[in-house]
């Protein structure tokens, strides 16, 4: 039984296929438009879906959604009703879009997959999963557990913002559920605003940001913003935000607690959005260490299973993991809403059809979450040919060498390698690659390869056997979704002069072995490689440490501020001329930038709007 | 559209919100009007109704 799973119309859209409750492909759209977030109707990822599986829309058995539109629409309605007549001027602008285009989903959806299966009876074979519930099932029928305790948090799907839930064998179970407008992603979105970023996508520089501030603000957060029972079911007070009613997240009752208004984006960053930054993390952390310490007790389980947008803060995750409550602790590489379509598709096939679960051993379902297109070695060289690209062809043994010899000169290299990754994160598929050893990697890769913000850390890929001797963690972390520190052993102390340092002037003093991929609170977002699900960076990583004794490498995504990650080798090529990477790795293929023709050159800086 | 209208009895039902119907119809109703004028021409209707 095939059944195709979709995300679309609010945020980062995707398509997933599964095959009998096997994965067989998932991508998000803005991989292949290019376009950041694209929310439209995933046409280029379900032909890309379907393609690799080599069927038509006529051979799937099933389309499942991962959201139902009237509940969402029931909500905001009642919300509406609820807060009147503050949420008027909301009122206004959200309705016509509801009674044009969101309230009628079923038909839209309907009439996007009449075109390309016209005589599908689609009545009947269109399926709704609720949002959590998909959020759940992505979290739980991919991982390696026949039985685990599930959490899932966002921002807000239809009513729920939190799920704690039961998977057994091919059943899942929601316990208990935190309706909106109390919710964990939005609370964590509304410093994002008053912090300065983008809400929906700047969350992640705010987890960045924290570990440079100190938690000054978390008590007062605790006492005014949220009321957090020691189950860690929580209220928030709804006077502080303007969600529910206005157009911002948060109102003037929020700056007059926190003693001003919201960072304008690109503004000058002070101490003071540091500390708001260590503040809402550390609250975030306590609810979720809470939440995780009720569910363990509720349950009984040892396992634990994560998605939602909230799961990808991988600092709270690996508290998590260190609090002890559960012993494993598996989490959705694509936890947000984009894996709501694998989740939406995996709900359908062992919920609906009560499809049988196959575990494989200790390897989950997401074959290292390396799910998207892949090209032959004689389609890159044609590709790369068209694109006006010089390039050598190599064997691989050769291909490792002189990776390693642009590595150990301290080069920015770029790695296209094999399926492109499902998810936010860059795990060696298509990814920037550097010498973590350099203590000026991680400026150079902010400033003159992906034109970021100077604070942002990197994050290091570690071969798993090595993982014990240089991180603070012996446990598989695929899909860097866990932050532990670098063992003691490898940091270097600072000077009391360095100690003294303010903020981000922090971050140039090395603090370890590694500095590129050590925060200034030694801590590291890591990626543990398996020879099982990625052999080609798992041999580079082996070469790099027979050459260095360093078995680990600094892995960013492969893409500039803004733009998607790149998905073909032409992308690839562009991000490269466009950027200050100096070496080029497609499949078998190596370029290097001073061999290029100077007029293919791209002015990459200002090319995408800022996320 | 009858599916449509169909679905939303059935989702009332299932979530025994039937406190909805009204809110329901005038959104249906004036926001049917507001979407096909584009808010401009609504005036005029609502003076004649009220």
């Amino acid at each position: 039984m095939r059944i195709l799973g979709l995300s679309a119309f609010y945020h980062d859209s995707a398509a997933a296929l599964v095959e009998d409750g096997r994965i067989v492909a998932a991508a998000q759209e803005e991989r292949f438009t290019r376009k950041k977030h694209d929310s439209g109707f995933p046409h280029r990822a379900v032909d890309y879906c379907l393609a690799e599986a080599g069927v038509a829309l006529k051979d799937v058995d099933y389309v499942a959604f991962y959201d139902k539109p009237f509940l969402k629409f029931e909500r905001l309605l009642e919300t509406y009703l609820a807060f009147a007549p503050r949420g008027f001027p909301s009122f206004v602008k959200a309705m016509p879009l509801w009674l044009k285009e969101k309230l009628f989903q079923k038909k839209l959806l309907k009439d996007e997959l009449k075109q390309a299966a016209p005589d599908f009876d689609w009545e009947t074979r269109l399926l709704f999963g609720e949002h959590h519930q998909s959020h759940a099932a992505s979290a739980f029928f991919p991982s390696p557990f026949e039985e685990a305790a599930i959490l899932t948090m966002d921002g807000v799907g239809e009513w729920a913002t939190t799920s704690l839930a039961h998977g057994r064998g091919n059943r899942l179970e929601i316990l208990r559920e935190i309706h909106f407008p109390h919710s964990l992603g939005l609370l964590y979105s509304a410093f994002t605003y008053y912090t300065g970023f983008k809400v929906n996508s700047g969350e992640y520089k705010v987890m960045g940001l924290a570990p440079y501030g100190e938690p000054k603000y978390a008590q007062a957060i605790l006492d005014n913003l949220i009321d957090l029972k020691p189950d860690g079911s929580f209220r928030l007070d709804m006077s502080y935000f303007d969600y529910c009613t206005g157009l911002r997240m948060t109102n003037a009752k929020f700056d007059a607690l926190f003693g001003g208004p919201a960072r304008q984006p690109e503004q000058w960053m002070t101490q003071r959005e540091m500390d708001l930054a260590a503040s809402v993390q550390a609250v975030l952390e306590e609810v979720v260490l809470r939440l995780a310490k009720s569910l363990a007790a509720e349950t009984g389980q040892k396992n634990l299973c994560l998605a939602g947008g909230v799961a990808l803060n991988c600092v709270a995750n690996g508290k998590i993991l260190r609090a002890g409550d559960f012993q494993r602790l598996w989490i959705q590489p694509a936890a947000g809403d984009a894996g709501g379509a694998l989740g939406a598709a995996l709900n359908a096939y062992h919920q609906f059809q009560d499809g049988a679960r196959q575990l494989n051993g200790a390897l989950d379902g997401m074959a290292g979450s390396y799910l998207g297109p892949a090209y032959s070695q004689a389609e890159i060289e044609q590709r790369l040919t068209a694109a006006g690209a010089r390039f050598a062809s190599v064997d691989d043994a050769k291909l490792i060498a002189e990776t390693v010899d642009g590595l150990v000169a301290e080069k920015a290299i770029g790695w296209f390698q094999g399926r492109m990754e499902f998810g936010p994160r860059a795990l060696g598929g298509r990814s920037i690659l550097g010498d973590p050893r350099s203590p000026s990697m991680q400026k150079t890769l902010n400033l003159r390869v992906k034109y970021r913000e100077s604070f942002r850390p990197f994050a290091p890929s570690v071969r798993r056997e090595d993982v014990a001797d240089w991180f603070e963690l012996d446990a598989d972390s695929p899909y860097m979704l866990l932050v532990a520190d670098v063992v003691a052993p490898r940091r270097r102390q600072m000077t009391a002069e360095e100690q003294a340092l303010f903020g981000i002037d922090k971050l140039n003093v090395p603090r370890s072995e590694i500095p590129a991929v050590t925060h200034v609170d030694y801590s590291a977002r890591i990626q543990t490689v398996h020879a099982e699900t990625n052999p080609r960076y798992h041999a580079l990583l082996t070469a790099f440490k027979q050459r260095t004794g360093c078995p680990v490498l600094v892995n960013t995504s492969f893409n500039v501020r803004g733009e998607p990650i790149v998905c073909t080798p032409e992308d690839a090529f562009r991000c490269f001329m466009g950027s200050d990477i100096e070496m080029l790795v497609v499949g078998n293929c190596i370029l290097r930038k001073e061999d290029q023709n100077p007029a293919l050159k791209l002015d990459y800086k200002d090319k995408f709007e800022l996320d | 559209m009858l599916s449509f209208l169909r679905e939303i009895w059935m989702f009332m039902r299932v979530r025994k919100k039937f406190w909805l119907l009204p809110i329901f119809v005038m959104m249906i109703l004036f926001g049917g009007l507001v979407v096909l004028t584009k808010g401009s021409a609504v005036a005029p209707f609502i003076y004649t109704i009220f």
